[in-house]
Formats: C-alpha cells, sequence, structure tokens
C-alpha cells in the first residue's frame, strides 16, 4: 500500500544509494525466530525476584504494616517496606527551573506513612520465586486509614478540595500562560468567532512487556548493573547513581530489547529503583517484572485534558486570533526526571503555531489528583494541541461556509514562508505544509470521495472525510530538559570503528526500541564510508560501551544519533584514505573508497581492499613509516540551530458512521508526512503507521476509567480497550521531503506523528459524518454510546 | 496438591518434567524449559503473546495448566525455527518490517501459520479477524497483515478481495 517513490526520493536514492533504501532490519530476524532477550529472559545465577504490595486505596495514612508473616513465608529472602530503604534511595524530586512557579513533592520509592494513589507500591517482598513472593505479599496486613481522594480533573480544579500535599499550599503543580497582549482587540474585531470544548481522556501506553528491571549488585566489584527495559540508558544511570549514593562509574545501565516503550519507559518508577536498592542490600541480582494489572495502576498515565478552544476570523476566512485554555489533570507526584508538565507546556507553545495569526493567548493549568502517575507518552501534547485546532479550523469552515480544505489553504503558512517565528514563540525553520495538503488531496481523490459521500447518504449510509495538518516537535536541544536543570542528555555520541578485517563496528548512545535505530545508523555509516551495509555491526543501549547519548525519546535517535553517527563515519572515511594514501603512495586526495575497497576516484579502479588497510594498520604498523593510523573515531551532534526540529504532514481520515449501533468504521487513512531526509522509507512509513493507530486508540477505544473515589475500574487489558487488528484499517503513507539545514543529514523525527494527528483527522471525520444530522462531537473516546447520544438515540 | 511428572513431546523431543498444578503452561515452559520464545504479556488471555501450539491447536499458554501439557505434542517458535516450518513467514515479517518491538511476534507467526494451514482462499479481512485475538502495540497491524498475505501469495492460497 505503500505510495511509489517521488522524485526527490528517487534522486535521494540514486545520489546517495544506502540513504533513504527501505533495508530490512537485521536485528528482526532474531526477533522472528523468538530469540530476542527481554528482560524476563535475563537469567543469572542466585536470582531473585521482588514484588510489590501496593495501595488499595487512592489516600489513605498507613497507620501499621505487618509484614512478619510474609517474612516467614516459604521462598522469602527478604521484605522492606518504604521506611526501611529510606536510607538507601533518596526522594525523587521532579522540578525544571524553566517551568517557572512549577510545585512538586518529594515522592519516595515505596510509600512512607501515606499513600497516594492506588497503585503505590507499599513493601517489597523478595523471594527465590516470583510466585512464593507473590504468595507472601498476600500475607501483608496493612491498616489503612482511608483519605478523601481528589480523584477528577474538576475535583482537582475545585478550591474545596482536599489539598494532595500540605505543603505545597494548593493542588496546582504548573500553571503558564502566553499572550501576544492584542487577543482581547483581535476578538471584538472579528466577523466570524467560533468556540468549542475538547475532552481528551487519560490513558496508558500498554507496553506488552510490563515494565522490567533486574538490579546486580557486585559487592566485589562495587558496581551496579541495571539490566532494563527503557529508552534513556545514560538517563537511568545518571538518576540511579545520584538516588541511590554511588558514582557514576559504579552504575551501568544495559538495555537489549525493549518490549514496547512508547514514552512509558522513559521515566524512573520507584518500584525499579527499589529493586536495584534491595539489589544492592542483598548483594544479589534482583528481577522486578511488572504484571499486567500493576502496569496499569503503576505505568504513567497521559492527555487527561479539558481544552477551551476560540478562533476568530475576518470574513474571508482569514484566521486572527487565538485562545485556548487548557486544564489537566496529573497523579500526586511530578514524575522524576522529566516532569509531568512538558505535555501541557507542548500544548501552549505548539497549538495553532502551523496557521497564521496576529493574536494568540493560551493558558495551562496543571493539577495533582490522586490516580495514577503521570508524565509524557508518545507525541507529548501534540494530539491535545493539534485534535483542538484542527477541530476548530473545521468548526470554523462549517460556520464560515467554507470547505475544510479551502480554509486550511487560506490560513496554513505558506511553504516560503520560512524561517519564521510564530506568536507563541516557536522558531521553525522549514516546513511544506501547502505541499502536503495538496498532495494529500490528491492522494485520496477528494472529490470522488465527496461524490461517494453524497451518493452513499441519501441510502442512508454516513460516511465522514477528515482532513488535518499538523506539526511535531522532533530532535529537541537541551532547550527540552537541560536548561531547566535536568541532566538528560541533549547530544548524542557515536563511535566507528574499523576492525582489521574492513568491517565496521558503530557504538550509539541512542538505541533501539524496534523504530529501526540500529537499521539507519548502519546505513548511515556504510554509506558515509563506503562499505556495504552487511560490513556494518550496530551496538547500543551499554552504558559502558557507548559514548554518552541522550536515548530514544521526542522523536530524536535518528536525527540527533544519525548525524553523530554520520559525522563520526565521515572522519573515519578522512583516516582511512590519508592511510591508504601511505599504503598506496599516492595523493589521499586521488582516492575514493567504494563498495569496502580504496578506488581511484577518477577512473573508479579497485585499488586496495579495506582489509589490506586494517591488516596494515593493525598488524604490521612498522610498515608506515611515522604515520599513525586512526581506525576509531568519536564525534557528537546536538541541535543547535533551533530548540527544536519541527516536521508537518497532513492525515486524512475516511470512516463510516453506523446510525443504529453509534459504532464508527475506519476505512482508510492517508498520511503525507515531511520528516526531512528519510534514512529508511519502509521503517519510517511502520513507524508512521504504527503511530497513528497509536493516536486511534484512545480517540475511539481507550480510556483509564476512575470511580468518584479515585479507583481505577478497567485496569485490564479485557476493559481497557485498545486498537486490534480487525478494526483497523490501511493506511497510505506518502512523503514530501525537506531535510533540516541544521544537520548534514537532514533527518527530522518521525517517530510520533501520526500518533500527533490521527485523534484529528477522526474528530473531523466523525463530525463530517454526523453533520446531515447536526450535531457533533468534541468529547473523547468517539464510544458508541456517545454516539447515539449525539443523534439522540439514547 | 504435589507435583506430577508429565511427559510430552516438547518441540519434536520427548521430555519429562515435574508439573506443579498451579502453574500455568506458559511459566512452566519458559521456567524449566528456559523457553523464551512464548512471552508473559497479560496473564489473563487477552493479548496472545504467550500463544503457543499444543496438539496441532493454537493456545494461550496462560490459559493452560502445565499438567494439562502431558501426553501432548507443544510446539514453540524455537522449535518451528529450527524446522523450518514457518522460514517462509519469518522472512516477510522480517522484508515487510511486520516486527517492531517483537514482543507479539511469536504469537502473531504462531497465529499467522494456524491461519495459512490448510487455507484455500483468504482476504485480508479474514486475516485481520484472525489475528484480532493478538495484541499489537507496534506496527498497527497492517505490516502483518501485507507479510502474511505475501506468504498466502507463495504457498498458492488463493487472496481474494474483500467487499468495501
Amino acid at each position: 500500500m505503500n505510495a511509489p517513490l517521488t522524485e526527490q526520493e528517487q534522486e535521494s536514492l540514486t545520489r546517495k544509494t544506502l540513504i533513504g533504501a527501505s533495508i530490512a532490519r537485521p536485528n528482526a530476524r532474531r526477533l522472528v525466530d523468538g530469540a530476542a532477550v527481554y528482560i524476563d529472559d535475563v537469567r543469572l545465577p542466585r536470582l531473585l525476584h521482588v514484588v510489590f504490595v501496593r495501595s488499595t486505596f487512592p489516600a489513605a495514612r498507613l497507620r501499621r504494616i505487618d509484614t512478619a508473616a510474609a517474612a516467614k513465608a516459604p521462598g522469602v529472602v527478604a521484605v522492606y517496606t518504604g521506611r526501611d530503604l529510606a536510607e538507601t534511595i533518596a526522594p525523587m524530586v521532579a522540578t525544571l527551573a524553566h517551568f517557572k512557579g512549577m510545585k512538586a513533592a518529594p515522592q519516595p520509592a515505596l510509600a512512607i506513612d501515606r499513600v497516594c494513589w492506588q497503585g503505590e507500591p507499599i513493601v517489597a517482598i523478595v523471594a527465590t520465586k516470583v510466585r512464593l513472593a507473590e504468595d507472601a505479599a498476600a500475607l501483608v496486613e496493612i491498616d489503612y486509614e482511608e483519605q478523601s481522594a481528589v480523584a477528577s480533573l474538576d475535583a482537582a480544579l475545585d478550591p474545596s478540595a482536599p489539598v494532595i500535599h500540605p505543603e505545597l499550599g494548593d493542588n496546582v503543580c504548573f500553571t503558564r500562560e502566553i499572550d501576544t497582549g492584542n487577543v482581547d482587540t483581535t476578538f471584538t474585531t472579528s466577523d466570524v468567532v467560533v468556540e468549542r470544548t475538547f475532552r481528551f481522556p487519560r490513558h496508558t501506553g500498554v507496553c506488552l512487556e510490563g515494565r522490567s528491571v533486574i538490579g546486580d549488585y557486585s559487592a566485589s566489584d562495587q558496581r551496579l548493573t541495571v539490566y532494563i527495559s527503557h529508552q534513556a540508558p545514560h538517563m537511568i544511570q545518571d538518576c540511579y547513581a545520584r538516588l541511590l549514593g554511588l558514582t557514576e562509574s559504579a552504575v551501568r545501565v544495559i538495555c537489549r530489547d525493549v518490549g514496547g516503550s512508547y514514552g512509558i519507559k522513559t521515566h524512573v518508577y520507584g518500584d525499579e529503583l527499589a529493586t536495584c536498592a534491595i539489589s544492592m542490600l542483598l548483594k544479589r541480582p534482583v528481577k522486578f517484572v511488572a504484571d499486567r494489572l500493576e502496569s496499569f495502576i503503576s505505568d504513567i498515565h497521559s492527555r487527561d485534558h479539558r481544552v477551551h478552544m476560540r478562533m476568530g476570523f475576518s470574513a474571508d476566512g482569514t484566521l486572527r486570533g487565538v485562545e485556548l485554555r487548557d486544564f489537566l489533570a496529573i497523579g500526586p507526584y511530578s514524575v522524576y526526571p522529566r516532569t509531568s508538565v512538558v505535555e501541557g507546556n507542548q500544548i501552549v507553545n505548539i497549538a495553532a503555531q502551523w496557521y497564521g495569526h496576529e493574536a494568540y493567548r493560551a493558558t495551562m493549568v496543571n493539577v495533582f489528583t490522586n490516580m495514577c502517575q503521570y508524565s509524557n507518552y508518545r507525541a507529548v501534547g501534540h494530539p491535545v494541541a493539534i485534535g483542538a485546532t484542527e477541530g476548530m479550523m473545521d468548526v470554523a469552515a462549517r460556520a464560515l461556509g467554507l470547505d475544510p480544505i479551502v480554509i486550511r489553504q487560506k490560513n496554513l503558512l505558506r511553504d516560503d514562508a520560512f524561517p519564521c517565528q510564530t506568536p507563541s514563540g516557536m522558531k521553525f525553520e522549514a516546513m511544506s505544509h501547502q505541499e502536503c495538503l495538496q498532495r494529500i488531496v490528491r492522494n485520496m481523490d477528494l472529490p470522488a470521495l465527496r461524490d461517494e459521500q453524497r451518493t452513499l447518504r441519501q441510502r442512508g449510509i454516513f460516511r465522514g472525510i477528515g482532513v488535518i495538518s499538523m506539526i511535531e516537535i522532533t530532535n529537541p536541544s537541551a532547550q527540552f530538559y537541560g536548561v531547566g536543570g535536568a541532566r538528560i542528555s541533549a547530544q548524542d555520541g557515536c563511535t566507528v570503528r574499523m576492525e582489521p578485517s574492513g568491517s565496521i563496528v558503530v557504538l550509539n548512545g541512542a538505541g533501539e526500541q524496534g523504530q529501526g535505530t540500529e537499521t539507519v545508523f548502519a546505513q548511515v555509516a556504510a554509506q558515509a564510508i563506503g562499505v556495504h551495509f552487511s560490513q556494518v555491526r550496530v551496538i547500543t543501549g551499554d552504558t559502558d560501551m557507548t559514548p554518552y547519548g541522550g536515548g530514544t525519546w521526542a522523536s530524536r535517535a535518528a536525527g540527533v544519533g544519525g548525524e553523530a553517527t554520520w559525522q563520526a563515519a565521515r572522519e573515519l572515511r578522512q583516516n582511512l584514505l590519508a592511510l591508504a594514501a601511505v599504503v598506496t603512495n599516492r595523493p589521499a586526495q586521488s582516492l575514493d573508497i567504494a563498495e569496502s575497497w580504496v578506488i581511484d576516484r577518477r577512473t573508479a579502479e579497485q585499488i586496495t581492499p579495506l582489509s589490506e588497510l586494517g591488516r596494515i594498520a593493525y598488524f604490521r604498523p612498522d610498515t608506515l613509516g611515522a604515520f599513525q593510523a586512526e581506525l576509531c573515531v568519536t564525534r557528537h551532534a546536538v541541535p543547535k540551530d533551533y530548540p527544536f526540529t519541527f516536521t508537518n504532514g497532513a492525515i486524512a481520515c475516511h470512516l463510516e458512521v453506523d446510525v443504529e449501533t453509534g459504532f464508527i468504521k475506519l476505512l482508510k487513512f492517508w498520511v503525507v508526512e515531511d520528516c526531512g531526509t528519510i534514512l529508511n522509507k519502509q521503517l519510517v512509513d511502520e513507524q508512521v503507521r504504527g503511530a497513528l493507530v497509536q493516536g486511534i486508540g484512545p480517540t475511539l477505544y481507550e480510556q483509564c476509567l476512575y470511580d468518584e473515589k479515585g479507583h481505577l475500574m478497567n485496569g485490564n487489558m479485557v476493559d481497557y480497550l485498545v486498537p486490534m487488528a480487525f478494526e483497523m484499517p490501511d493506511m497510505e503513507v506518502d512523503h514530501v521531503s525537506t531535510p533540516t539545514r541544521s544537520t548534514e543529514l537532514g533527518a527530522k523525527g518521525a517517530g510520533e506523528a501520526g500518533t500527533a494527528g490521527a485523534p484529528a483527522a477522526i474528530l473531523n471525520a466523525l463530525n463530517d459524518a454526523l453533520a446531515p444530522f447536526s450535531t457533533e462531537l468534541f468529547d473523547m473516546p468517539f464510544t458508541p454510546e456517545k454516539v447515539l447520544r449525539a443523534l439522540g438515540r439514547l | 496438591m504435589n507435583s506430577t511428572t508429565i511427559r510430552f513431546l516438547l518441540n519434536g523431543e520427548q521430555v519429562e518434567a515435574q508439573a506443579d498444578p498451579r502453574i500455568h503452561a506458559i511459566d512452566f515452559l519458559r521456567e524449566q524449559f528456559e523457553l523464551s520464545s512464548p512471552r508473559v504479556g497479560c496473564e489473563h488471555g487477552v493479548c496472545g503473546a504467550c500463544t503457543i501450539r499444543v496438539d496441532g491447536q493454537i493456545i494461550r499458554g496462560c490459559l493452560m495448566l502445565s499438567m494439562q501439557l502431558d501426553g501432548s505434542k507443544v510446539d514453540t517458535i524455537e522449535g518451528l525455527t529450527a524446522a523450518g516450518e514457518i522460514a517462509d513467514l519469518q522472512e516477510a515479517f522480517v522484508a515487510r518490517n511486520a516486527v517492531q518491538c517483537g514482543f507479539c511476534t511469536s504469537g502473531m507467526l504462531l497465529t499467522g501459520q494456524d491461519f495459512l494451514t490448510g487455507a484455500r482462499s483468504i482476504s485480508r479481512e479474514a486475516i485481520r479477524e484472525h489475528l484480532s485475538g493478538n495484541y499489537c502495540r507496534c506496527t498497527g497491524y497492517e505490516a502483518i497483515v501485507d507479510a502474511i498475505e505475501s506468504v498466502a501469495v507463495r504457498r498458492g492460497i488463493q487472496v481474494t478481495r474483500e467487499a468495501s
């Protein structure tokens, strides 16, 4: 279902044969052979297992914890409470200096004296087998004094609500306002003003491999090895070292195969930290694997917004003013170390910024609740910012009597308007909104779909079409975390070395969780040096081996880690040519490297293979005179020109609403995406498709449902619905390529755009389908019940 | 209840082990035989990551007790890989990138093979329906459907277009 290669892609493939090529992932072989190694597959000598007794109450004092019976149960080696571990683990306080006025309470790894959410770990039970630890867990007696909980966004916004952390004064974690100052006058002078309220549900990541970790403390080496299912190994090294009172060099973090992450595994979790602390105390390896039920009540949740949005237009459809008010409910703590406010912060930064306008005001109120912990999940903030903005553009189109495509063509930033700074202060380098919109209209044959829609409506079949434009923050610089004091690397380092046989090893600080990161690093290195792809082996996910890096989040691995790879490999190539000049007694500038051979740049004559250079450099350096070969190069890359490298794209959804049952059937999606230079077309396409389906989830199915007391009511896979194969449509993916000039490679991120844009596309398609009934919906997820209520049939 | 000795054919090899009545098949196979291809995803029969094949039928390893394996023929991806039974399907999954994080992949492959085995005529919709008990959070399913469809073509199974 892939769209044919564009001229630009063809040209890129011809010019740089490996960059952009849809090479299959070599590391997928072990995944299909059943040979992947996730944390639960790591088996170490004398391994112990830990399980956690978790709070059954959303808010309570812990009057008494009796672990005596559990400690005596078969197989139990040790039992720890929060107080027992308080001297080993420092509390986590997640605030960042650039979020001015942000408040957060210190969070203990295991609860001490009180619990703040249902699912908070209280007691750790260590045993020789998981099931024996689970048996013992049932013997722990906890005397709770239940307190009233703040169990929803509305409850938290109520000034009479109990204050979760009295020392903070109230339940407001963070507020922010951006105001260009001319908003009120712009609205009073606008011809048409539209206003709606949107609801984006609380949901979670549901990684198929639960969070998992092994802490393996060696008393002999005085080192902690952490095997962890995670996206940011160096961040874990830094955080664990500081929180556990170890030196950085005493902590080694190894991330092997990761069974789904999506941002869920970019955080520090108390139970994982406690597992490592217990390994230090017991001087034995200890494993923790979150089971499905505890994943739902301890993995971070995300979204949970109510957004009011207002837009003012001239009579001709020109957007003039935008106002957004965002209210969102986090958990009781700010999640360490990235905080729980980035989501809302992104929304006020980016909402509507891809449309020209003269006045912008956005406010955001981020409140604590006694629901599960909350932080960054794939496409942080974007589904909300894009969902509300694009929903409003269609509302405005209906109010103005304009076609949804026309109102976008009129207001989208023009492709020649870059670089520019937006009313919210975002700096955009280069985008292709107009071209993407034009391309998607053509790819989907919109006029034919509209004809079909009209015909089918007469037969009682109600289809809808939604087309949206969007942006996505990728390749973040130090502006994302570093400036606020978080020790999360914005740069990636890469070492590229040639081995004696001429094979290449790449070590990179950014890693792989299935996106294909290692494959694109191999493509980039092979292209830069002039060797065959199969000659390159990539190693990631080990802080003892790779240069320092940020890891894989915020769509940064290909753009930043890829650029570091390119720079290191290019340098190695120069070093190889210098060596070849000595070995062949020819000028370096007359030489080139292709297909693992040193060739004559002019005639392409093969002169000597790289394996011969390797042999001489490593085993006969005595023949090189004073020349010293350097066949191992490290380079670093970090975005500098812009705080973020924004991508853009357009997404279209075609769906059908069964007005009798309220069910929505997704018929097809189209995507036109601009992630700059495409490093591997198939991998980009599959990132787009996978992300799109993750965006479909919370738009139609997924929601963490809490009762009024703060209990999660659907924390299992039966009741928490996710997209499954049968309901999902095919998705046609196409590309426009506007490389970033911030790097030589020109690659922008591609991992989150689908998640960012799918909700808006569905929202608009649904309201388009419902248009004949003069009703509309803005409250996700769009369940059959809500559809029937909107139709007045329930 | 005490553990019992059970004997069964595991990936073509006759094996014997002590089965504890409380242990479900997936933990039993992973712990006693150090098999890793069947994964533990939800332990309540929803996600399909722990799919194994028992006497030719695909089942959820988390919904079967270990003692029920007694006298049966059990296949996992380790065995099918060694035997080459699904080499074409595995190849197609790699080529089409029908695998991202890989945690669902064993279940997807076994379910895909179950779907194709003995099939004369299939459609994309039928593939999707057959996979509807297997959860994948990464791929969005389309690449998996493509991979299975391509293997159907190569195996000479007729692929029909479903009505739109």
